[in-house]
């Protein structure tokens, strides 16, 4: 090993995979099952990216984990990569991206002083995730107000609560979802609020909080946060038909925290500064890079998968995390490429399931897009 | 007022763990070792964690997950740790941070 600088260059893997949540990791198992040599990073002092916050039960058949918790999911996954012999870096970031596929990692804790090595991979797994998106209003940055991800982690990770009475900002799943485990850990949700017509997701997550006697507001938004130095007060207001503020339907409620679930975007910025190329799809979450029926960018040897390449689900993302694995294993000749078709089949029988149903539909056919314009792409460049 | 989630229906209750001492802006605090700073000061009644730089607000938890850095606190003398994916340690002192804050005497 060579040092310059406080920098440990050239150490070599087969596979690197960049995040360690149920993509990275079950890119991680299934190649090195096959006998590939990988190494995670993962920025988090563990593994497992959000299935640990995740302490309900999963939908889909029993073929996708469905009447698993996300927790139980997680720990089975950490325990499989550790009896395969997968290197695991904790709190290390990807901090840079360069060309022959070498990426700069810097390991250790913000008070402690930190390590940089350059790691270089035959190939390369983005499984980045995704992060949250923000709804701004006045008074939006006081303390108290949070992503809807953030108050669950606090709940369900660090067993604090955020906060005892709590609006919920948006009807999506995980803002019902949240809401729901808010009350389980103790919290009072005074309300929810979804500027749609309609609640956005699963119709079971939302009749349990509505049995619980949460308020849902659709049609409504919040207009103010009002407080010195943590937020006291939401207003909200009903909007119209074009999403504008409707004047004189405002409602002052008494809260001491304020959660935002407006959705998330794929944390695609190593994608994206490698060159792969990208598509905005508002339905992925937006720019989201394009791939392959392998999971391989437009760049060779890098490949993408979960949120990263559209915002999904756990249960998606572990099965897309699946079929890179399986194409790395071939690639790498550590399978023939009989045996990784017949394997990939399978898995994308199993992601057509998941993309199914009223609320998979829409997911299906943006991912049909998605590939759709890879092959259009490398048409083009033939 | 208790923030600590101690007993959960699905989690089950909440191991206790080693206590250790902190110190948050001159005052000794109760925290659970191993657990992140933000959650420590969460469960002592503590919200703000900083004061922005040009116009002096109030910042706190945001993203929890170390992505946006509101959370940012002087450790053990040395600013900007996003104190939301920081570890406690016994003795860590710590400071609200003031703008873009100052290495302090204390070294870690």
């Amino acid at each position: 090993m060579a040092w310059e600088s406080g920098v440990q260059f050239m150490i070599k893997k087969e596979v690197v995979v960049i995040g360690g949540g149920p993509s990275g990791m079950a890119a991680a198992i299934e190649a090195a099952k096959r006998g590939a040599e990988v190494l995670v990073i993962d920025a988090n002092e563990k593994a497992g990216g959000q299935l640990f916050k995740q302490i309900h039960k999963f939908f889909g058949s029993s073929e996708h984990g469905a009447g698993v918790r996300g927790i139980d999911i997680g720990r089975d996954l950490l325990k499989e990569a550790e009896e395969l012999g997968v290197e695991v870096w904790l709190n290390s970031v990807a901090i840079g991206l360069f060309a022959e596929k070498q990426i700069a990692v810097e390991t250790g804790t913000d008070d402690a002083e930190k390590i940089v090595r350059v790691v270089e991979g035959e190939k390369i797994v983005i499984a980045c995730g995704a992060s949250e998106n923000v709804v701004r209003f006045q008074g939006w940055t006081l303390p108290g107000i949070m992503g809807a991800g953030a108050a669950q982690t606090m709940i369900n990770a660090n067993r604090v609560l955020p906060g005892k009475k709590i609006l919920m900002v948006g009807s999506g799943n995980v803002g019902l979802i949240v809401s729901y485990q808010l009350m389980q850990a103790g919290a009072d949700v005074v309300a929810l609020v979804e500027a749609a017509p309609n609640i956005g997701g699963y119709v079971v997550h939302a009749s349990k909080i509505a049995r619980a006697g949460v308020p849902i507001y659709t049609r409504h938004t919040v207009l103010e946060a009002r407080g010195e130095g943590r937020v006291k007060e939401a207003v909200i207001c009903e909007v119209d038909g074009k999403w504008q503020p409707v004047p004189g339907t405002e409602k002052v409620i008494e809260v001491d925290a304020i959660a935002i679930a407006a959705g998330l975007k794929p944390l695609a910025e190593l994608a994206i500064m490698n060159g792969c190329k990208t598509k905005f799809d508002p339905i992925l979450g937006g720019w989201a890079p394009l791939h392959d029926e392998n999971m391989e960018s437009s760049c060779s040897g890098i490949y993408v998968v979960g949120d990263v390449t559209g915002v999904e689900e756990a249960n998606t993302a572990l099965e897309e995390g699946r079929l890179a694995g399986v194409a790395i294993a071939a690639a790498l000749g550590k399978i023939t490429a009989e045996e990784a078709e017949t394997e990939k089949k399978k898995i994308w029988d199993r992601l057509d399931g998941l993309r199914s149903g009223p609320h998979g539909e829409a997911r299906m056919k943006a991912k049909d897009r998605q590939l759709a314009d890879f092959r259009q792409l490398s048409a083009a460049e033939i | 007022m208790c923030l600590r989630v101690e007993d959960h229906v699905v989690l089950g209750k909440d191991e206790p763990g080693k206590t250790v001492e902190i110190t948050v802006d001159g005052r000794k605090l109760a925290a659970k070792e191993g657990e992140k700073i933000l959650a420590a000061l969460l469960a002592n009644g503590i919200i703000v964690n900083r004061y922005t730089v040009k116009r002096k607000e109030p910042r706190g938890l945001f993203c929890g997950i170390g992505q946006c850095t509101d959370c940012a606190m002087i450790v053990n003398g040395k600013p900007n740790v996003r104190t939301c994916i920081t570890p406690v340690k016994e003795g860590m002192v710590i400071e609200t941070q003031h703008g873009l804050g100052k290495r302090g005497a204390i070294h870690d």
